[in-house]
């Protein structure tokens, strides 16, 4: 009992302070000076929030740039995170990777060469926004054919959208999909570009 | 490996060894009950806490009084963290109307021993199983607590060492409540609110459905997610607010982030060996011990990292680049992040293991056979290269007394470590621990990987506890060695394929957490108390120097030789033969080019 009672009052004290206090105060800092970050960095387009800037969605339509592969629910699902966990040998891994590289070529005819290593390859989390550059530039003749636009204009606007290393050398340079596609959005103004074959692959 | 990967490991560790210094001083003030920059602010909730819990903090207590106060505080917290996730229904900040049907019995159970003993080893997957007042209220306390209770029990066995003739090592609610106000608010405070900059979400709305570019329906979730990231790191808990962990955006978006919760892993850890030298009158005997770790860090980083970059010949042969180019990051990029590439993940799997983490920012079930080695043998010599807080120092220490004791068994003395002599009962001490933590790992996945439940009953449902595994071959048992190395080591990280949410796995990884937390540890108390009450000898020309290369070079043969006696023949049926089926010739000729 000596023992119990200082327990029981310091675990009850250290949850009001480190359990409710805390979290409370930093959601009211950070509400207050990072209030789009502490909301989930959503993205708008056309009047409504179409995702947020950190979370991959899918894509299908040859007219739109592709994510990586997903693990995550039925593929991009930000309740349902987590990697394939297949283990370098895994059959399951093998088999799923030959048919993309399949699928990949089929559609991508234009590219030649090793693929990029991370377009085929599934996330960590399932919700990677980013792909590489190498993997951004590999789809941009399909693009520009899906959407009737001329290469080099696709291949420049990768090129602004890159998003180089963090102060000069931390991470990975990386293209954030989503808004590659929003952007293309506007590089396609005419109505007559429209991509007309949009359809959701249930993968 | 490209220059760009090889720098930020460099440069990593450099900003380790800086901060090195500044914070052992730090700490070693905090622990003295001195004054320190944050006393102004914050001594007046020290005392609050001294007041409203009822002990005098400057009561010191024998070694089995702090242990029992230690027992009695873990014993609170479990019942605290198993009731609120059991009744979470009734509790208020649940907007997604989670119930007690999302968390059975064994789960509770095994979540509460996994959040108590500090490893955050999750059986759950944290979005679909928890709501917000259970991860606020349970989880983020016991990310400070258990924390705090890790690094107390350092101080008290660095006390063992620098104190002569005293029968006490120090007061445990006292360190306790320091590491809580002025270590681990202050630092999560400041943490939380640059991750929230950076990206990391921090809100109590509900997940939000938006309607995607191409028209399907995404949740964006929501949670206080920052507060708790800050301390999870810290803390070197590493339990995620997500089932993907630091990989998911919304907990780790940006490669800054990612180097900051490195950095918030490894600081405290490293700070407390100079705290130690300094203690012990003798920096060089800090700086001894941050060596022998750094050694082995750096060498484990750069194994890893060469491993994953090296990637999975067998996609190669279908095509996909494993060379690093200026566009695209080459290797093994299955499991891991764009934004991380190759070399940042390899750093976090070896930082998170090196400590007592368990934070991953990759999957590490994905990593190649000798890529996922390194996590794996990290967790196996006991977490001893910089350790979670606390942890890690402790661990050096038992083994630095083993140094001395087969030095001195060499050369026909009675070894010492810094001034006290080492005998027979600390060494006792030493090798029940150690024992301990070896026979929950080996004969706990040995049980799991030959036992067979009958199928669809209650200790396991998928039948055989080996059809637990989610990879064939030798993977599989990695699969269960990690696991149970992860929860002994206390550290919570996974290859994470495994099924481990059934009654068999909950409750065996539950004792195997129990026992790497309270059985290794206790003896380390024991170790302490008896050391503490020893007379410090006089150095003289016969004793064996502790702070030269010589005894770097032995602690880290004592490391190296207990680790591969104990579990090499387990690694070589695993990872190992691994990676001779990956590269052998009948794996490549199964594959179409």
């Amino acid at each position: 009992m000596r023992y119990l009672a200082p327990a029981f009052r310091f675990m009850l004290l250290f949850t009001v302070l480190t359990g409710i206090i805390y979290p409370l105060v930093v959601t009211g800092l950070c509400q207050w000076w990072f209030p789009r970050q502490a909301d989930g960095s959503l993205v708008r387009a056309k009047g409504r929030v179409v995702g947020s800037s950190l979370l991959g969605q899918t894509f299908t339509g040859a007219a739109y740039f592709h994510p990586r592969p997903s693990a995550a629910g039925n593929g991009y699902d930000p309740v349902a995170s987590g990697g394939s966990n297949f283990s370098a040998t895994n059959p399951a891994l093998l088999s799923r990777v030959q048919t993309a590289v399949a699928r990949f070529r089929r559609n991508n005819p234009a590219f030649r060469g090793p693929i990029p290593a991370d377009l085929l390859t599934a996330s960590g989390s399932g919700l990677d926004p980013d792909i590489s550059p190498a993997a951004a530039y590999a789809q941009a003749p399909r693009v520009a054919q899906a959407r009737g636009l001329p290469l080099a204009s696709v291949r420049q606007l990768i090129g602004q959208m890159i998003q180089p290393r963090q102060l000069g050398f931390l991470g990975e340079p990386r293209v954030e999909v989503l808004r590659l596609n929003l952007a293309l959005a506007h590089l396609a103004r005419a109505p007559a570009s429209r991509p007309s074959t949009i359809t959701t692959d249930p993968r | 490996m490209t220059f760009n990967g090889v720098a930020q490991i460099v440069v990593y560790f450099l900003i380790v060894l800086v901060l090195a210094k500044p914070v052992g001083i730090f700490l070693s003030r905090v622990f003295n009950g001195h004054r320190t920059f944050l006393h102004p602010p914050l001594r007046r909730l020290e005392a609050l806490c001294y007041r409203l819990g009822g002990v005098d903090p400057e009561q010191e207590q024998r070694w089995t009084q702090y242990a029992v106060s230690l027992l009695a505080f873990s014993a609170a917290s479990f019942l605290f963290v198993y009731a609120i996730q059991r009744l979470q229904g009734f509790l208020p900040l649940n907007p997604q109307h989670f119930g007690a049907k999302q968390v059975s019995p064994d789960l509770a159970f095994n979540t509460a021993i996994s959040f108590v003993t500090n490893t955050n080893w999750q059986a759950y997957a944290g979005e679909t199983t928890f709501s917000y007042f259970v991860q606020m209220a349970a989880l983020t306390v016991q990310n400070f607590v258990s924390a705090a209770a890790g690094v107390a029990m350092s101080v008290a066995l660095i006390r063992g060492f620098a104190r002569r003739e005293s029968k006490t090592i120090g007061n445990f609610w006292a360190d306790l409540t320091r590491a809580t106000v002025y270590v681990f608010l202050p630092l999560s405070l400041l943490g939380a609110l640059f991750l929230c900059s950076q990206g990391v979400i921090q809100t109590l709305r509900p997940n939000l459905p938006v309607r995607t570019l191409q028209g399907a329906t995404q949740m964006i979730p929501g949670g206080p997610v920052a507060s708790q990231e800050a301390i999870k790191e810290a803390g070197t808990n590493g339990g995620g607010f997500f089932n993907a962990n630091s990989a998911h955006p919304f907990e780790n978006p940006t490669p800054l982030t990612d180097y900051v919760e490195m950095l918030f892993i490894f600081v405290i850890p490293a700070g407390l060996t100079y705290m130690f030298g300094r203690e012990v009158g003798d920096t060089r005997q800090g700086w001894a011990l941050f060596a022998a770790m750094s050694v082995m860090f750096l060498a484990g980083a750069f194994f890893c990292y060469h491993f994953e970059q090296r990637g999975n010949p067998l996609l190669a042969r279908m095509g996909i680049a494993t060379q690093a180019t200026a566009g695209q990051p080459g290797g093994n990029m299955e499991g891991k992040e764009v934004r991380f590439g190759i070399a940042d993940s390899a750093l976090f799997a070896t930082v998170t293991t090196d400590a007592s983490c368990g934070a991953v920012n990759s999957m590490h079930d994905s990593f190649t056979p000798l890529g996922g080695l390194v996590p794996l043998v990290n967790l196996l010599t006991g977490e001893v290269i910089f350790g979670g807080v606390g942890a890690g120092l402790k661990g050096m220490l038992l083994f630095a007394i083993l140094a001395v004791f087969i030095a001195g068994l060499m050369v026909g003395r009675t070894p010492e470590y810094v001034g006290k002599k080492i005998e027979q009962k600390e060494v006792k001490l030493a090798m029940v621990a150690l024992i301990a933590a070896a026979a929950s790992i080996l004969v706990f996945s040995a049980l799991s990987s030959v036992l067979r439940f009958p199928a669809q009953k209650y200790w396991n449902p998928p039948g055989p506890t080996s059809a637990n595994v989610a990879n064939p071959g030798p993977h599989g048992l990695s699969e269960i060695l990690y696991a149970y190395a992860s929860a002994t080591g206390n550290n919570g990280s996974a290859f994470a394929g495994l099924n481990a949410d059934t009654p068999w796995y909950n409750l065996t990884l539950g004792l195997a957490m129990f026992i790497g937390r309270f059985i290794f540890l206790l003896p380390l108390l024991g170790i302490a108390g008896s050391l503490a009450a020893k007379k410090r000898l006089a150095v003289t020309s016969g004793t064996l120097p502790t702070h030269g290369p010589l005894f770097v070079g032995l602690l880290i043969g004592t490391v190296i030789l207990v680790a591969a006696l104990t579990f090499f023949p387990a690694l070589s049926l695993g990872p190992i033969a691994e990676h001779y089926l990956l590269f052998s010739r009948h794996a490549l000729t199964a594959v179409k080019p």
